[in-house]
């Protein structure tokens, strides 16, 4: 076996138990945590694909960014097992089905997808910085400056969102 | 046999880059002790006080004793803290503190035994975001502690220190992308190897390099940014339930990221090991390669202790700031101003090509 077929399979197997010990893990830290180990691995496969630069941002916003994030919020409600809500049968019911039925179009969409697989053997190289640098300036050069856009309408929200409820504290 | 060969090569490239490994942490992990006691020496010598100066000559033999401290005392691990992240949080700072060491060069190649070996253990084409990466892990060793320890004063010192690190990363990266414009490469070795060429990049970059410097501190949480383990309002900060070599290993884990980042703001700013004002190529033409490049590891390790010294020497000097201040600076002073940075970089790079 290649080396890279054993870290894939290696990569894989942890991507899997770990997602499955965020959904079933009862303390949502615990959730949190498991879910880094998701990215990390993730961000594993993409250095094997040899898309260095993709692998990196996914850790560093992902796994470092955001997370810390979702730490945060939950680190300070205080969630435990006991205050947890139960959902109904039904809404369990529509999540499974939702889950499921994506699950299927994914699959079917990446099954006879060749390049998907040269990709998995690290022969690709539009993820290396330089690449990717030239495609997102030049082919989609509007679509990222829409984006970006979006990113910064976000950012003005939260602020304005942020400012209106301690203005009415005051008053 | 073609196969045979190949293991052959591939064993010694692994025994010489796990050897390489072993010295880098081994060095990291002595410098980092006797920065605890250069750290005393000088805040004496700051205050007109003597130091440690008991246990061996000058006192030289105290670091090693308050190791030995440390490991002989009790193990405590709280009754409701959460037990395996309470063990798992000092384990991930410190391993986040080494790990960023594995990109930077420590030195050009050694010619040994018939073989180049570079002193740099991964040369990898995004050297820097790697750097980027490593730190934004370095939050979750603070906020696991601080969170399973089960303690008010120990969250509220684990959010601070996060918030503070997460905000200051930004302007840190900001001040870099006015480097790597004019660099135009991510990898370390590449950077140290034009400013051999072309002067050291403090001379165009005095600005980035303030701004990258203040945001070291900040990453580092040493004063004036050390609010998450503000004795007068936290008691203690986010190791406030940890004891023996926990304790110890958040501790050691503050240095050694001190060293680190030491060296990278060398490698950025100060050319790495390039030794100032000599020719490299002319004097590994007198002195042979190998002696030059250990004067050049020798020039790198020169330069990282006079940033080890500047960080003790502002921590004697400089007050702590306020929370809100802290934030202020991050957010209102230095993003706008290493964007600014940006922009003027960005137009004398398009004015000079012109």
């Amino acid at each position: 076996m290649h080396i890279n077929e054993i870290l894939f399979w290696f990569l894989t197997a942890l991507a899997l138990f770990s997602a499955m010990m965020v959904v079933f893990s009862k303390n949502p830290v615990h959730s949190v945590l498991w879910l880094i180990m998701v990215f990390m691995a993730i961000t594993g496969h993409y250095i094997i694909m040899n898309a260095q630069f993709l692998a990196i941002v996914n850790m560093i916003v992902y796994a470092g960014a955001i997370m810390v994030l979702f730490l945060f919020v939950i680190m300070f409600m205080n969630l435990n097992a006991e205050s947890e809500p139960q959902k109904s049968k039904w809404m369990k019911f529509a999540a499974v089905l939702s889950g499921g039925s994506l699950m299927l179009i994914l699959i079917a969409a990446l099954k006879d997808n060749d390049g998907f697989i040269s990709s998995m053997r690290g022969e690709g190289s539009i993820g290396l910085i330089k690449n990717l640098g030239k495609v997102l300036f030049t082919d989609y050069v509007v679509p990222f400056e829409i984006s970006s856009i979006l990113f910064l309408s976000a950012m003005v929200g939260a602020v304005v969102l942020g400012k209106k409820e301690s203005s009415t504290i005051v008053s | 046999m073609i196969t045979m060969d190949l293991l052959a090569i591939d064993l010694a490239y692994g025994l010489e880059k796990l050897l390489l490994i072993g010295g880098i942490i081994t060095v990291s992990l002595i410098v980092a002790m006797y920065t605890t006691y250069a750290e005393r020496k000088v805040a004496a010598w700051m205050q007109d006080r003597r130091g440690p100066n008991r246990a061996g000559p000058f006192g030289l033999l105290q670091p090693v004793a308050d190791g030995l401290k440390l490991f002989f005392k009790e193990e405590i691990i709280p009754l409701t803290s959460n037990k395996t992240l309470f063990v798992l949080g000092p384990a991930l700072a410190m391993v986040t503190a080494m790990l960023t060491s594995a990109v930077i060069p420590w030195g050009s190649s050694i010619h040994i035994f018939g073989r180049d070996v570079s002193l740099q253990i991964a040369d990898v084409n995004i050297g820097i975001l790697y750097v980027f990466g490593v730190v934004s892990m370095g939050v979750y060793g603070i906020m696991i502690g601080g969170w399973s320890s089960n303690n008010k004063f120990s969250l509220i010192a684990a959010v601070r220190g996060a918030s503070q690190i997460i905000s200051y990363e930004l302007a840190m990266g900001l001040s870099l992308i006015a480097l790597l414009m004019m660099t135009g490469s991510l990898s370390l070795k590449t950077i140290v190897q034009q400013q051999m060429e072309g002067g050291w990049n403090i001379i165009y970059q005095p600005l980035g390099f303030l701004i990258f410097l203040i945001c070291v501190f900040a990453e580092c949480n040493r004063t004036p940014f050390d609010l998450p383990e503000a004795e007068n309002e936290l008691n203690f900060g986010y190791h406030q339930e940890y004891s023996s070599m926990k304790l110890g290993l958040y501790l050691f884990s503050e240095y050694v990221n001190m060293f680190i980042s030491s060296a990278v703001v060398s490698t950025l700013f100060f050319g790495g090991y390039d030794i100032p004002f000599v020719d490299e190529a002319a004097l590994s033409l007198s002195l042979g390669a190998n002696t030059v490049a250990l004067l050049g590891f020798g020039a790198l390790f020169t330069k990282i202790l006079f940033f080890l010294f500047l960080f003790i020497w502002v921590r004697w000097t400089i007050p702590r700031f306020r929370y809100d201040q802290l934030m202020d600076l991050g957010w209102k002073k230095l993003i706008p101003l290493a964007l600014a940075n940006m922009l003027i970089t960005a137009l004398v790079i398009l004015w000079l090509n012109k």
